[in-house]
C-alpha cells in the first residue's frame, strides 16, 4: 500500500497542474494510512469510486455523459490510475466549490452563468436555508464530521456545528422518527437517508407519522420535514442498494415527492422543499452528483426556488412527447439528439415532481405531438410511467393519441451485479430510440 | 349557556388548579355541603410505596404531600376519565362508535399523576390508549366523544377517530405500536434545540417495550442527553399476551440499560406524581433521559373487540378493582384523613356524570362532517388542489 500511495501521489502531482497544492496535503496523509481498497468501508468505496467523479472533465458536452454507464475492470494498475483520476476530479469539484463560495462571499454583483455540479447545488441550497432559518437542521448518517457519505453536506458541519448538523447512529427507524417528532414540535429537519433503500426500514415513520398526520389531525398538527438522499440505481451496487422509490412514495397522499435532474433543479427544488410546510421526499441520484451543469445568474440567488408540482419542457419538439425524471432526462436528451438527425423532433419533459404530477404539462404536450413515451429507471409494474399513461387515458389528451403510449422502464428484476447484466437492466439510449420509433411506427 | 359556562370554568379551574366542586352547586340537586371548610384537614402527608431504582443513587421521596384542593382535583380528573371511558364503552356497544376503541379505565392514576407533575408547556405523546391523556392535556370531553362518534365537532373534525386526537403540546394518539417513542425523543430534541427547559413525556406499553425502534430512540436520547421521560405503562398484558409470555425481561424500568430507571406503583396517583416530578427534574437538570415503569392495570380488554377474559380471570380483574382501584385509593385516603366529606365526592360524581352525559348527547346529535371536507387538510399552506375521486369524473377539491 505504501508503494502504491507514492505512485498515486506522483501521478496526482503530475495531474494537478500545480494549482492549490495545499489542498493535496490532507489527502496525501489520508492515503498514506488508508486501508487497501478491499477493506474500504461501504462509504469510502462509494465516495471515491463513483463513476460520476471519475468521468468529469468539467464540460457540458452531453454525449460524454454516456461514460457514466461504464465500469472499469478491477485490476490494480488500472485501479490506481482510476483512483488518481477520480481523486483529481474530486479535488477539482472541491476547488470549484471553494471558489464558488469565495465568489459568493466577496463579490456583491452576481456572476454570470457558472458550471456547478449537482452535489454543489444541493450543498448551496442547504447552506442557504440553514442560514436563512434557525429552525432548519440536518441529520443523518455521516452528514457532519464525514462531510456526507457522498459529500453533499461538505463544509456544513464546520460552518454550523453540532447543534445543526447531527451525525446519527445507523438506526434509520429511530432517527427518522426523531426527525419527524422534531418537525412536529416546531423545527424544520432535513433527514438524510444514505440511500433511499435504507428508508424502507423507516418507511412507517415517513408514511404513518409524517405523511398522514396533517390529515388525521384535521390541520392541527403539521410536519414540515424533508427526507432526502440518493434514489435508484447506482453502479455496481447490486440488488439491495439499487431500488427506485419514486412509485412507492408517489403512491401516498400527504407526501410531496420531488425528483430533480440538473443542478438548477436540485438547488431550486431543495430550497422549495425545505421552505414547504409539508413532508417532502426528495429523490436525488448518486450518479448525477458529480455532473456539472450551467447555472444561470438567476439561479445563483439566495432566494431562487422552483415551485414543487411543475414540470419543465427541456426540449421543444413536435413528433413525440418523452416524459421522464431524474437521470433519464439526460438519456432522453441524448436520444433526442440522435433522433433529430433522422428528422424526428422529440419534446422532452422533465417531470421535476412526481407527486403532485404536472398532468397539464403532459397533456398539453401530448395534444401537440400525439405520441407519448415515458422513461424511468424504476420497475414497470405500478410505476411512474404506468400512472402517467393512466392519467393521459383519463383526460382530454387521450383523443389526441395516434398510438398507444409506451413505457420505457427498468427491467422487472432485482438489480444484478455483473456489468453486462446491470447495463441491460436499465433503459439505455438505444432502448429509448427504439421505443420512440416503434411508437411513431417508423 | 349555563352548561357551557360550567364547562369553561371547569376547564379554567383545571388549568389553574383551583378547586371547582365546592363553589358550584348544580341547580338540580338540593345537596348542600353541611360542613364548612374549616372542618377539613387542608393538607396531609402520605407514605407512598418506595420505587425500585436502576442506575440511580436514590429514587423519588417516599412521602407525598396532598392538599385538599389537589386531592379533589385529582379525584375529579380521574373520575371524569373513568366516566368518559365507560360512556364510550356504552356508545360502542350501541354501535355509535365504530372501529377501534381502546379504553383507559383502571389506569387513570397514570394520566392524572403525570399531568400533576408537568407543566402545560411540557410535551406529551402516547400510543392508542389515549383518551385519558387527551383529556388531561386540555381537550373537552364532548370533543373527545364527538371524535369517537365521528362528528364534525370532534377534536380532529371526525377525521382522526379514537387513536388520532391532538392538542397543543399533545401529539396524539398514535396507531402504530412503538412509533411514538422515536417521535417523543424527537420532540425532546426540539426542546433541547430551542433551549426552552421543557421536557417530553413519551408513553408506551408493555407490548411496545420490545420494539426495536424504542432501543434506537433510547440510544440517541442517552447519547445526546435529550430531556425525554420514557414511561412504560405496564398493564400486564400486551393485547392478549401476558408480559411473561412476551418479554424475556419484565423489568421494563431496566430495559433502558444505560438509562436510569424507576419502577412506580401506577395505581397510586401520588406515587405517579412524585416519580414524574423526580423524572422531570432529572431531565431538566441536563442529565439526559430517564425510564419509568408504571405498574398499572386495565379493566377492559385490549379494545372493545376484546372481552378481556380469555387470557385473564374475572377474579383477577375483580381483585384489582377491589384492592387497588386508583379512584377508591385516593378517596379512601382523603376520607380517612378527614380531607373531604362523602357527600362532596357524591356531588362531584353527580356533576361529572351529568357533564359526561351532556357530552355524549352532543356527540350523538352533532352532524357528521360534510362531504366537502373529505379532501381537505392534505397539505398545509398550499393553494387549493384537485384530488382524484373514486372515478375519473369525480374531481374533488382540497384546501389546506
Amino acid at each position: 500500500m505504501y508503494c502504491s500511495s507514492w505512485q498515486f501521489w506522483s501521478s496526482l502531482h503530475k495531474g494537478s497542474s500545480g494549482r492549490c497544492p495545499w489542498l493535496l496535503f490532507p489527502f496525501f496523509t489520508l492515503w498514506l494510512f488508508a486501508p487497501p481498497p478491499s477493506q474500504l468501508s461501504r462509504c469510502d468505496w462509494l465516495c471515491v469510486m463513483t463513476r460520476s467523479d471519475r468521468v468529469v472533465n468539467c464540460s457540458c458536452d452531453w454525449l460524454k455523459s454516456l461514460d457514466l454507464s461504464r465500469v472499469t475492470a478491477f485490476s490494480p494498475a488500472e485501479d490506481r490510475f482510476n483512483m488518481a483520476a477520480s481523486l483529481r476530479c474530486f479535488l477539482r469539484t472541491g476547488k470549484n466549490a471553494v471558489s464558488a463560495l469565495q465568489r459568493r462571499e466577496f463579490h456583491r454583483s452576481l456572476p454570470a452563468a457558472v458550471q456547478v455540479t449537482v452535489r454543489d447545488a444541493l450543498n448551496q441550497a442547504m447552506d442557504e436555508e440553514l442560514e436563512r432559518d434557525e429552525r432548519v437542521f440536518l441529520l443523518g448518517e455521516e452528514v457532519a464530521q464525514y462531510d456526507g457519505a457522498y459529500k453533499v453536506s461538505r463544509g456544513l458541519w464546520k460552518k454550523y456545528g453540532d447543534k445543526r448538523i447531527i451525525d446519527t447512529p445507523i438506526t434509520e427507524m429511530g432517527f427518522t422518527g426523531i426527525a419527524v417528532g422534531a418537525a412536529m414540535a416546531g423545527l424544520r429537519p432535513i433527514c438524510e437517508f444514505m440511500t433511499f433503500n435504507f428508508s424502507m426500514q423507516a418507511i412507517d415513520q415517513v408514511i404513518n407519522s409524517a405523511a398522514k398526520t396533517y390529515y388525521m389531525s384535521a390541520g392541527l398538527q403539521s410536519v414540515p420535514i424533508v427526507f432526502r438522499g440518493p434514489n435508484g440505481a447506482s453502479a455496481g451496487v447490486a440488488a439491495q442498494h439499487s431500488q427506485c422509490f419514486a412509485a412507492w412514495y408517489g403512491h401516498c397522499p400527504g407526501l410531496k415527492v420531488v425528483s430533480p435532474w440538473n443542478a438548477e433543479d436540485a438547488k431550486g427544488l431543495l430550497k422549495s422543499a425545505i421552505r414547504d410546510d409539508n413532508p417532502v421526499v426528495f429523490l436525488e441520484n448518486e450518479l448525477m452528483y458529480g455532473v456539472p451543469f450551467e447555472m444561470s445568474e438567476e439561479s445563483q440567488s439566495k432566494d431562487f426556488t422552483i415551485p414543487i408540482g411543475k414540470a419543465k419542457v427541456e426540449r421543444q419538439g413536435t413528433h413525440v412527447t418523452m416524459v421522464t425524471h431524474s437521470r433519464y432526462v439526460s438519456h432522453c436528451l441524448d436520444a433526442a439528439a440522435v433522433l433529430a438527425k433522422e428528422g424526428i423532433e422529440c419534446e422532452v419533459i422533465n417531470l421535476r415532481t412526481i407527486r403532485p404530477l404536472d398532468v397539464d404539462c403532459i397533456e398539453t404536450s401530448v395534444m401537440k405531438t400525439n405520441h407519448l413515451v415515458t422513461v424511468e429507471g424504476g420497475w414497470p409494474q405500478f410505476g411512474v410511467g404506468a400512472e402517467i399513461c393512466a392519467r393521459v387515458m383519463e383526460g382530454p389528451a387521450f383523443n389526441y393519441l395516434d398510438a398507444p403510449a409506451t413505457r420505457v422502464t427498468g427491467v422487472d428484476i432485482p438489480m444484478p451485479y455483473a456489468k453486462i447484466l446491470e447495463d441491460n437492466s436499465l433503459p439505455q439510449i438505444k432502448d429509448i430510440i427504439f421505443s420512440v420509433k416503434k411508437t411513431l411506427n417508423v | 349557556m349555563q352548561n357551557m359556562l360550567t364547562i369553561i370554568s371547569n376547564a379554567l379551574c383545571r388549568i389553574t388548579g383551583r378547586n371547582v366542586g365546592a363553589q358550584t352547586v348544580s341547580e338540580g340537586s338540593r345537596v348542600v355541603v353541611s360542613r364548612s371548610f374549616a372542618d377539613f384537614t387542608p393538607q396531609a402527608t402520605f407514605d407512598i410505596k418506595k420505587c425500585d431504582v436502576h442506575r440511580l443513587e436514590e429514587g423519588p421521596p417516599v412521602k407525598a404531600t396532598l392538599t385538599r384542593d389537589q386531592g379533589l382535583q385529582y379525584y375529579r380528573i380521574m373520575q371524569t376519565v373513568r366516566r368518559m371511558e365507560l360512556k364510550a364503552d356504552q356508545l360502542y356497544k350501541q354501535k355509535i362508535i365504530r372501529g377501534f376503541c381502546h379504553l383507559y379505565d383502571g389506569q387513570e392514576a397514570c394520566a392524572a399523576g403525570i399531568e400533576a407533575a408537568i407543566n402545560p408547556s411540557d410535551h406529551l405523546i402516547t400510543a392508542y390508549r389515549a383518551h385519558g391523556y387527551t383529556y388531561t392535556r386540555g381537550v373537552a370531553i364532548k370533543e373527545i366523544l364527538a371524535e369517537l362518534t365521528g362528528r364534525k365537532g370532534g377534536v380532529a373534525k371526525g377525521k382522526g377517530g379514537s387513536m388520532h386526537m391532538y392538542a397543543p403540546h399533545f401529539y396524539g394518539g398514535n396507531g402504530i405500536v412503538g412509533a411514538q417513542v422515536p417521535l417523543g425523543a424527537g420532540i425532546a430534541l426540539a426542546c433541547q434545540y430551542q433551549g426552552n427547559n421543557q421536557v417530553c413525556v413519551t408513553l408506551y406499553g408493555d407490548g411496545a417495550a420490545n420494539q426495536g425502534q424504542l432501543f434506537e430512540a433510547f440510544n440517541m436520547a442517552a447519547l445526546w442527553k435529550l430531556p425525554c421521560i420514557f414511561i412504560c405503562e405496564n398493564n400486564k398484558y400486551g393485547m392478549g399476551t401476558s408480559v411473561e409470555r412476551a418479554s424475556a425481561s419484565t423489568d421494563y424500568y431496566k430495559r433502558g440499560d444505560f438509562i436510569p430507571g424507576l419502577r412506580v406503583d401506577g395505581m397510586d396517583v401520588l406515587c405517579v406524581r412524585e416519580a414524574t416530578q423526580f423524572a422531570a427534574d432529572h431531565c431538566r437538570s441536563g442529565k439526559g433521559p430517564i425510564v419509568m415503569e408504571l405498574q398499572t392495570y386495565r379493566y377492559h380488554g385490549h379494545s372493545m373487540s376484546d372481552p378481556g377474559v380469555s387470557y385473564r380471570t374475572r377474579e383477577e380483574i375483580q381483585e384489582v378493582r377491589s384492592k387497588s382501584d386508583p379512584i377508591s385509593l385516593l378517596k379512601d385516603r382523603m376520607l380517612s384523613n378527614n380531607m373531604a366529606a362523602v357527600e362532596e365526592f357524591k356531588e362531584i360524581d353527580i356533576a361529572i356524570r351529568k357533564e359526561v352525559e351532556e357530552a355524549a348527547q352532543y356527540a350523538t346529535s352533532d352532524p357528521e362532517p360534510p362531504l366537502e371536507e373529505l379532501c381537505n387538510h392534505i397539505f398545509k399552506n398550499d393553494p387549493p388542489l384537485e384530488v382524484r375521486g373514486t372515478h375519473p369524473w369525480a374531481t374533488l377539491k382540497s384546501v389546506s
